[in-house]
């Protein structure tokens, strides 16, 4: 299984609006998960751009998957559902 | 409470729709309007108990973005009526906070409460620890007499079933001075003699009910009007944004500030001034001093630690320097401060050098309205470049540090930091003011927020990103005071 890969978008918006805080995981995952999950903070992924799109910042892209409104505990949730449905 | 949390980013939200509202082509209308296309008809209601509510908060909280008080509102007149009111203004209003009362949860007084878990037990912990005979146990359960409580928390730390907790509310929990009670609602207010504006109930709110009076309209009024305005960038500044402080600095002009100037600059005049003072307090005798930048600390002293006064650098700030330089090479421009934090709204209302204030939250949302990317910027340089200390003021013991390199060795420096402002740590400064000497140090660096200014509430990074990303900036940057050769 290729590994997940968890994008943190480090644009102004989702800085601003909470991304700022998200920067842990770059701790956390490599920490929890050395083997299966890749983390990095990316420039704007451009998905605030379109009209009061930035209500939904930060955003996080897990794989292909866009993870709207991200916190650390939803974006660990999803990786742990990434992981389990991969060992089925 | 997590800084980053949903009442954070609905505030944030809300500044980014007040200032896309300004730079509309209808900005009374519009800044009606955004309550409306924020909460549309029969949308999901998030927070409160009906979409009216909704609304009105939201309404409550651009009134404060206007900059203007709650407390002087007439629910009958139209928000628009209020965005046209907010530009008549020629100066920034006084009481640099304001109570949503609609936001305001009244939260239960806070009281000490003897939950189901208690067993009424043989042991009775609770009833003996009280030295105020405020428990008795009726119908095997202990109660606790009201009347006689004084909440010293004795009981909750003995019950070995947890069955007792302290109700707290929050803003009065956070308020280090005790400026916050409740009216006959219940809701907050605050007592402005008593308030040292450190923010503290601002962040500890859950209910996001205490605001800053923005003056954010007031500073894009002057752009508009193509006035020569000057930001003056706090030291705390270089680790906020995912940029360069020279990419920020860019980002600031396209932002329509005409000028750029490193509030750090004058944290080289401090720090050169209160090293010298240092060192003639010491050889004098005296047994400490402590810092003067942090304005919550200087709102303190006055307001409720007027003893310690003579322990006290009269030291200017770095605003002040800074203000000072700025307003003397450009009299007619507009000074506007970018701060960490709450405190600093007041010194800039004292401080006829500096016209404005706006918080690293507001720069924040400008940008976003501005739909500004920071990190594909070119870098733009200062005219004046500040020193490796002077940028590492906003960092937990940064100033002492900055004292001790501006002494270069000739005093005995024993750097004691206090890390916050709380009931605690104004006990122990009242301590050191009575004694006449803190045995923990001679220069004591007085810090209101935790972690020091990268700590202030209205940062939009973690304490521990922010240092990392200061000190990384500053470790080349020229040093203040070449150190002494040996």
């Amino acid at each position: 299984m290729s590994k997940i890969e968890v994008k943190i978008c480090m644009g102004t918006t989702c800085f601003v609006m909470g991304a700022s805080h998200l920067q842990e995981l770059v701790e956390i995952l490599p920490a929890k998960y050395p083997d299966t999950v890749d983390v990095m903070g990316v420039p704007c992924l451009d998905l605030c751009s379109n009209e009061s799109k930035y209500t939904n910042a930060p955003y996080v892209k897990i794989n292909d998957e866009i993870i709207s409104d991200a916190t650390t505990e939803k974006v660990l949730k999803h990786i742990e559902r990434l992981l389990e449905d991969g060992q089925e | 409470m997590d800084k980053n949390n949903q009442a954070q980013h609905l505030k944030r939200e809300i500044l980014v729709r007040t200032i896309e509202a300004f730079l509309s082509d209808n900005y009374p209308e519009n800044t009606r309007l955004i309550a409306y296309d924020m909460r549309p008809q029969g949308c999901e209601v998030p927070y409160r108990c009906c979409i009216h509510k909704e609304r009105d908060v939201i309404q409550h909280r651009i009134i404060a973005n206007l900059g203007l008080s709650m407390e002087e509102i007439d629910e009958r007149k139209l928000l628009s009526d209020y965005a046209k009111k907010a530009l008549e203004r020629t100066e920034p209003e006084k009481d640099v906070l304001t109570v949503l009362e609609t936001a305001c949860q009244a939260c239960v007084p806070s009281r000490m409460f003897v939950t189901d878990l208690c067993q009424g037990c043989v042991a009775r912990p609770c009833v003996e620890s009280c030295k105020f005979g405020a428990i008795s146990i009726q119908n095997g359960r202990s109660v606790i007499d009201g009347s006689k409580c004084k909440n010293c928390t004795k009981c909750m730390q003995v019950c070995p079933y947890h069955a007792i907790v302290k109700i707290v509310v929050p803003c009065e929990d956070a308020c280090p001075v005790g400026a916050i009670t409740k009216d006959e609602g219940g809701h907050a207010t605050i007592d402005f003699d008593k308030c040292i504006t450190c923010g503290k109930c601002v962040a500890a709110c859950p209910f996001g009910a205490i605001h800053e009076k923005s003056q954010i309209i007031d500073i894009l009024k002057k752009m508009q009007e193509g006035k020569k305005v000057i930001a003056m960038i706090a030291p705390s500044i270089a680790g906020q944004l995912p940029c360069s402080i020279y990419q920020l600095h860019t980002a600031l002009l396209k932002s329509g500030f005409s000028e750029v100037v490193e509030v750090a600059q004058g944290a080289d005049i401090t720090a050169t001034n209160e090293a010298k003072e240092f060192k003639e307090r010491m050889e004098k005798g005296d047994k400490f001093m402590t810092t003067s930048c942090c304005a919550g600390y200087n709102n303190l002293i006055e307001q409720h630690l007027p003893e310690i006064k003579p322990f006290v650098s009269s030291t200017k700030t770095p605003l002040y320097y800074t203000a000072e330089l700025v307003k003397k090479d450009n009299p007619e421009a507009i000074t506007v401060f970018l701060s960490p934090c709450v405190a600093k709204r007041r010194e800039c209302l004292d401080n006829p050098n500096i016209d404005y204030l706006l918080s690293y939250e507001e720069m924040g949302a400008l940008f976003i309205a501005k739909k500004i990317e920071v990190s594909t910027l070119d870098p733009t340089p200062f005219k004046v470049e500040a020193s490796r200390e002077g940028r590492n003021f906003g960092l937990l013991g940064g100033v002492a540090k900055s004292v001790e390199v501006a002494d270069a060795g000739q005093t005995e420096i024993k750097p004691h930091i206090i890390n916050g402002l709380n009931k605690q740590s104004i006990r122990e400064l009242r301590g050191y003011a009575k004694k006449g000497e803190c045995e923990m140090g001679n220069l004591v660096e007085v810090m209101c927020c935790e972690g020091g200014c990268i700590g202030g509430n209205c940062c939009v990074n973690s304490v521990k990103t922010a240092s990392k990303a200061i000190t990384e900036f500053t470790k080349d940057c020229k040093p203040l005071k070449e150190p002494p050769t040996k």
